[in-house]
């Protein structure tokens, strides 16, 4: 009885290792690259223009000392304060150029191109 | 410190227009940790406000005190303290001679908008001996709530985003938000709403009422590269052309900065909490560290001397120690 349990298991992780190894290439393909990172340091973003592939994450990190918070001049997308070393991520499901600003310190500007 | 006369092609030159100013701006001090304003004639006059000042000669009618910046919440090495840097402003305040009436806070009270933040604060400010403060916010203390936190603490009888006026002995102050709605690539920002409010507020004062304007980041331009100025402050100051005297103290850049342009003279204050760098001496205006052992003769004194005569004033700084 409790062999028979383990055989059966073990046919059931065979079969998702198999179902995922099927659909693993595609999602690879599909999905490369999917993140990128913004650098605040210096009342600035880093890089200032970045172009990413229609669905990547974008992940801005503050470095500075001093709370910034990322607005899309548009709306669009608007992240809570971010203190020293708190981070944000919007995902950019959609071709198109997207330019932001820090809604605490205006002067600090950014774009993402999405295509 | 002693009253200076000097030849300084740089000094600007106070309209002589018939309004009257039977005092001048003669004896003017900032002290790291605030400044102490004192009105005589209608004029304000500053006095320092640092070690060995409080028995300056002030007979004027109403003294007060800004203090500015205070980023309660802020622990980096800039100044791990700012809890005991602000609790000594405060002693400084309570042992000038005569006593401030009340303080002008100019903003960034707190660095977060945390409950915390505030709280600490106005338990500070309670050892204070002047019982009366009025705040404008800084960007620091509107976050994420739109400033719901900050103007149920510190908005009753202010309007919009936490603007408002009053009197002291014939004086009139003006406290103005320039720190919300924020547009990309601008600086500091009035509003259609403030202006027009402030327009009505002031239209029926007479010509010769001293006017005070308060407002967290400054209301000239002393440098658009880092964000420091106002984008519609143009407008406001036109508001109060008809005006003999106008001081404006402002906050934000943490030290001190000083302009003036006709009848109107801007001040920036430093902050309690931590200095930053001058003007494109940094790659930014984030905080500025200093040794530890120095941070205090970096909030330290620095002297600006009106100089009686001629209707010119002159600006002489110099460090506590």
């Amino acid at each position: 009885m409790r062999r028979g349990l383990q055989v059966a298991g073990l046919v059931a992780w065979a079969m998702l290792a198999l179902a995922l190894l099927a659909g693993l290439p595609s999602r690879i393909l599909a999905q490369q690259p999917q993140s990128a990172e913004i650098k605040i340091d210096n009342f600035s973003f880093s890089p200032a223009t970045l172009t990413v592939a229609v669905g990547t994450t974008v992940t801005w990190i503050n470095r500075d000392d001093i709370p910034h918070r990322v607005a899309g001049t548009d709306g669009g997308f608007k992240s809570k304060t971010l203190d020293t070393d708190d981070k944000f991520s919007y995902t950019f499901s959609k071709a198109g150029t997207y330019p932001y600003f820090c809604s605490l310190h205006p002067k600090m500007t950014g774009k993402i191109v999405v295509q | 410190m002693a009253e200076q006369k000097q030849d300084n092609p740089n000094l600007a030159v106070l309209d002589d227009d018939g309004v009257d100013r039977r005092g001048f701006l003669k004896c003017m001090a900032w002290a790291g940790t605030g400044l102490v304003w004192t009105m005589s004639g209608g004029v304000p006059v500053s006095q320092a406000f640092a070690k060995g000042t409080g028995n300056h000669a002030n007979t004027g009618d109403l003294t007060f005190v800004q203090i500015s910046d205070s980023h309660m919440g802020f622990n980096k090495p800039a100044n791990t303290d700012v809890i005991g840097t602000l609790k000594t402003a405060i002693e400084q305040i309570n042992g000038l001679a005569p006593q401030p009436e009340f303080l002008l806070h100019t903003g960034d009270i707190s660095h977060l908008s945390k409950p915390e933040e505030f709280d600490n604060v106005d338990q500070i400010l309670k050892s204070a001996n002047a019982k009366e403060i009025f705040y404008v916010p800084g960007e620091h203390d509107l976050l994420d709530d739109g400033g719901k936190s900050y103007l149920e603490r510190y908005g009753k009888n202010t309007k919009g985003a936490g603007w408002y006026s009053f009197d002291k002995k014939g004086m009139h102050f003006i406290g103005l938000v320039n720190v919300v709605n924020l547009k990309a690539g601008g600086l500091g920002s009035l509003g259609h709403e403030q202006l027009e409010w402030m327009e009505d507020d002031v239209q029926h004062l007479k010509p010769s009422t001293p006017i005070v304007v308060f407002a967290h980041i400054p209301l000239w331009t002393v440098y658009p590269e880092w964000g420091w100025g106002t984008d519609d402050s143009a407008q406001a100051l036109a508001y109060l052309r008809k005006f003999g005297s106008v001081t404006v103290l402002n906050g934000h850049i943490h030290q001190i900065m000083q302009k003036v342009e006709g009848k109107v003279t801007f001040h920036t204050a430093r902050s309690t909490a931590f200095p930053q760098p001058e003007p494109g001496k940094a790659p930014s205006p984030g905080p500025m560290k200093v040794p530890a052992d120095q941070l205090k003769s970096v909030l330290g004194i620095t002297d600006v001397n009106y100089v009686k005569g001629k209707h010119t004033l002159a600006v002489v700084d110099s460090t506590l120690g």
